[in-house]
């Protein structure tokens, strides 16, 4: 009994000193200092960071861009998966802190961690891809994936010979049913008798749709099967399976997503069967950002990357759309002057 | 008597600490051979972290891993493997944020109601593991980690625009309500930022855990089970009752785990919410010997690499560095307890022989002493 209310006490003083010790002391971010002169752009990635064949290395693009254009310092930093709000906001911290400017935040899990640290650091320009911060000093890029999705439905339509298509959502996050909801439509104002399967691979917090191209090709198989021949594929990583399966079946197209899918290596073998990629022009943002600021004129409020502003386009690698490329810029014109207007959400 | 204890616990600490030092040693030589000097990695990492802002991070971040690996622990004591904590807290996170955002009582009432709904969909979704082990035979091991994918997939149905969850304005982010800010939990004024105040729940459920466990007629029932089940049994203990409790007390715990994040930091459940925790809580229990000051000690530590990793690859190495430590340190804890287990054993054997010996020749002593 002794021992164990000894040990207590000892471990309850202990809590009180660090407690107390918490409130005293160097804070990290005194000793840092910041040197004037070099521009320095700070970049927070979402989990898969560089290197993931989708928005984060298009927004890496944007950055290498701009380093060897304007001569800057960078430094990139990776969210990890399992993350709380907190460690985001000390990962922006640290970079806006270490004297980077602009600061860019890649990701709508960014958001209240955006807000929070803009501002505490009034002075510093922040960049948040995919969501709209409300902090004055932060430049909100976000696209409307749905103009983009809705031209591959159109292309969709024209190209399928049954008027059966097939949609792969990595994960039901609202942003990939922006994807689902405009790709629907631009299959159904083409052709609406055409029918539209539309399967996600996993849902909610389990992310694992991104990155299971296994999960990928048996969705599309199972499209295929059901007649489909043409797949649309948003599901990040998971689409290479997608993409491998409708090569396997004659006569099928799949279409790509984020980057030009046509021009991965790791592709190659398929390149013939990607009609197009819908891509989103993360890099553009990414760069207009960082200019403004090396500019003396901050971007801030929101830009949005429309369609009409190619902030959102389809590719042409193979040529496999040219024959409906008329069809395709008419459909583009509508949408840029209003007459269609695209739906976010199925 | 007091000396054994001395010796005991020198050996409860002996196995910690030898963990820590080869793991340290281990990614040593994997910075070397990587390419990069291992001790100035280890002097940012130590110089950061005790800075005073660390210091407050690894704090808040110890506060949930405590819970996580307290909620483990209760497992652990029975026998029982609760995988599942990972699923319980954040079905129990969400359920206590959709109540927190749709209510606008007076903070007083409305945080305890949070965190009761947490504590008893906590504990009733570890339940269901428990009530299929004592009725259908089902391991807990296998049912809690599939429970795990059905709190996934609950969470991911109900999170939706019109059901629980509702979008932001730019249309990408979706989460519950957010919950008020009287219902906020009261922090620590500290510098540069506070520390959470769940930190004092945190406490108080160590505190009860230890009492729970050592001091109370439950406590020793608990230990029994966790020891020997048909020993308990024949002892006159209900082991399916003890199996039902103790699986609604470790889920009632892991439903306290997402509380510091959602009272604290985020306010609101949405598709970003941590997950893993429940996992990580299984290392820092092993690490802590189901120790309720082990698992403190176990927690400060998980919070200071993770404070150290983000410091690491500001500094240019390799981020994954810190994972690699952590998963070290958890396979040299598990080496190091048993060796030091097997020591103690064969220490205790030769004493007792020794004693036994010594016995044995005084007597033969006097039987000579009586015979001459």
């Amino acid at each position: 009994m002794r021992r164990v209310s000894k040990i207590t006490a000892a471990c309850a003083v202990t809590a009180t000193l660090a407690l107390t010790a918490s409130a005293c002391g160097e804070s990290s971010t005194e000793s840092s200092g910041s040197d004037k002169g070099k521009m320095k752009i700070g970049m927070a990635y979402d989990v898969g960071g560089r290197g993931d064949n989708s928005f984060n290395d298009s927004a890496a693009r944007g950055l290498d861009k701009a380093k060897s254009e304007f001569g800057a310092e960078t430094k990139e930093l990776t969210a990890k998966t399992g993350e709380t709000p907190a460690d985001r906001e000390q990962r922006l911290e640290s970079l806006a802190e270490g004297g980077y400017n602009p600061v860019v935040a890649v990701g709508f899990a960014y958001k209240d961690a955006v807000d929070k640290v803009a501002a505490k650091y009034p002075k510093v320009n922040f960049g948040l891809v995919d969501s709209v911060a409300t902090a004055k000093n932060v430049d909100s890029i976000v696209f409307t994936e749905e103009q983009g999705s809705y031209l591959a439905g159109v292309a969709a339509a024209l190209k399928s010979k049954d008027g059966q298509v097939g949609f792969i959502g990595g994960v039901d996050l609202p942003l990939i049913k922006k994807f689902a909801a405009g790709f629907q439509q631009g299959v159904l104002d083409t052709n609406p008798k055409a029918k539209v399967q539309i399967q996600y691979l996993s849902t909610g917090s389990d992310l694992s749709g991104f990155g299971s191209p296994d999960k990928g090709s048996a969705a599309a198989k199972g499209m295929l099967d059901k007649g489909a021949d043409v797949i649309f594929a948003a599901a990040g990583g998971s689409g290479a399976g997608s993409i491998e399966a409708v090569a396997g079946k004659k006569g099928a197209w799949s279409i790509g997503v984020d980057s030009d899918q046509a021009l991965d290596p790791s592709l190659a073998k398929y390149k013939d069967t990607i009609m197009t990629s819908v891509v989103k022009n993360v890099d553009g943002g990414v760069y207009d950002l960082v200019k403004s600021v090396k500019d003396g004129k901050p971007l801030t409020g929101t830009q949005t990357y429309t369609l009409a502003k190619d902030g959102v386009s389809l590719t042409t690698t193979g040529d496999h759309i040219k024959d409906i490329q008329t069809k395709l810029d008419e459909a583009k014109k509508k949408i840029a002057d209003g007459t269609i207007k695209v739906k976010t959400t199925t | 008597m007091k000396k054994i204890d001395k010796e005991r616990l020198l050996l409860g600490i002996a196995a910690p600490v030898l963990a820590i030092v080869v793991a340290f040693l281990v990614t040593a030589l994997v910075l070397a051979a990587t390419g990069k000097e291992p001790f100035s990695a280890f002097g940012i990492m130590f110089d950061y972290g005790m800075k005073s802002d660390s210091q407050v991070y690894i704090l808040n971040k110890a506060t949930t891993y405590y819970l996580a690996g307290l909620a483990v622990a209760v497992g652990f004591r029975m026998n029982l493997f609760n995988i599942g904590v990972d699923g319980q807290y954040r079905l129990a996170a969400f359920f206590a944020a959709a109540v927190g955002g749709a209510l606008t009582l007076p903070g007083a009432l409305q945080i305890p109601l949070i965190i009761l709904t947490a504590v008893i969909v906590g504990a009733m979704w570890a339940g269901i593991a428990g009530v299929l082990k004592v009725t259908r035979g089902v391991s807990e091991v296998v049912s809690t980690i599939m429970l795990n994918a059905i709190a996934t997939a609950i969470i991911g149905y109900l999170l939706q625009q019109g059901r629980l969850g509702h979008l932001d304005e730019a249309g990408t982010k979706i989460s519950t309500n957010p919950i008020p800010e009287s219902s906020h939990f009261f922090e620590f004024p500290t510098t540069p930022s506070p520390v959470w105040g769940f930190i004092v729940i945190a406490v108080v459920a160590g505190v009860a855990y230890w009492f729970t466990l050592s001091r109370t007629r439950f406590g020793f029932d608990l230990r029994t089970v966790g020891q020997s089940g048909s020993a308990a049994e024949a002892s006159g203990v209900d082991v399916k009752k003890m199996v039902v409790t103790s699986m609604l007390i470790s889920g009632a715990v892991a439903g306290l785990v997402g509380m510091p994040t959602l009272l604290n930091d985020s306010y609101e459940y949405s598709g970003d919410f941590p997950v893993g925790i429940g996992f990580t809580g299984i290392a820092i229990a092993l690490l802590g010997r189901n120790h309720p000051v082990g698992i403190a000690l176990g927690a400060l530590l998980w919070g200071f690499l993770e404070r150290g990793t983000g410091k690491l690859e500001f500094e240019g190495y390799d981020k994954e560095i810190v994972g690699v430590i952590q998963g070290v340190i958890v396979l040299c804890v598990v080496i190091a307890y048993e060796v030091v287990r097997r020591y103690g054993l064969k220490r205790q054997q030769s004493k007792v022989g020794a004693e036994l010996a010594a016995q044995a020749a005084a007597r033969n002593n006097d039987q000579q002493e009586v015979s001459a």
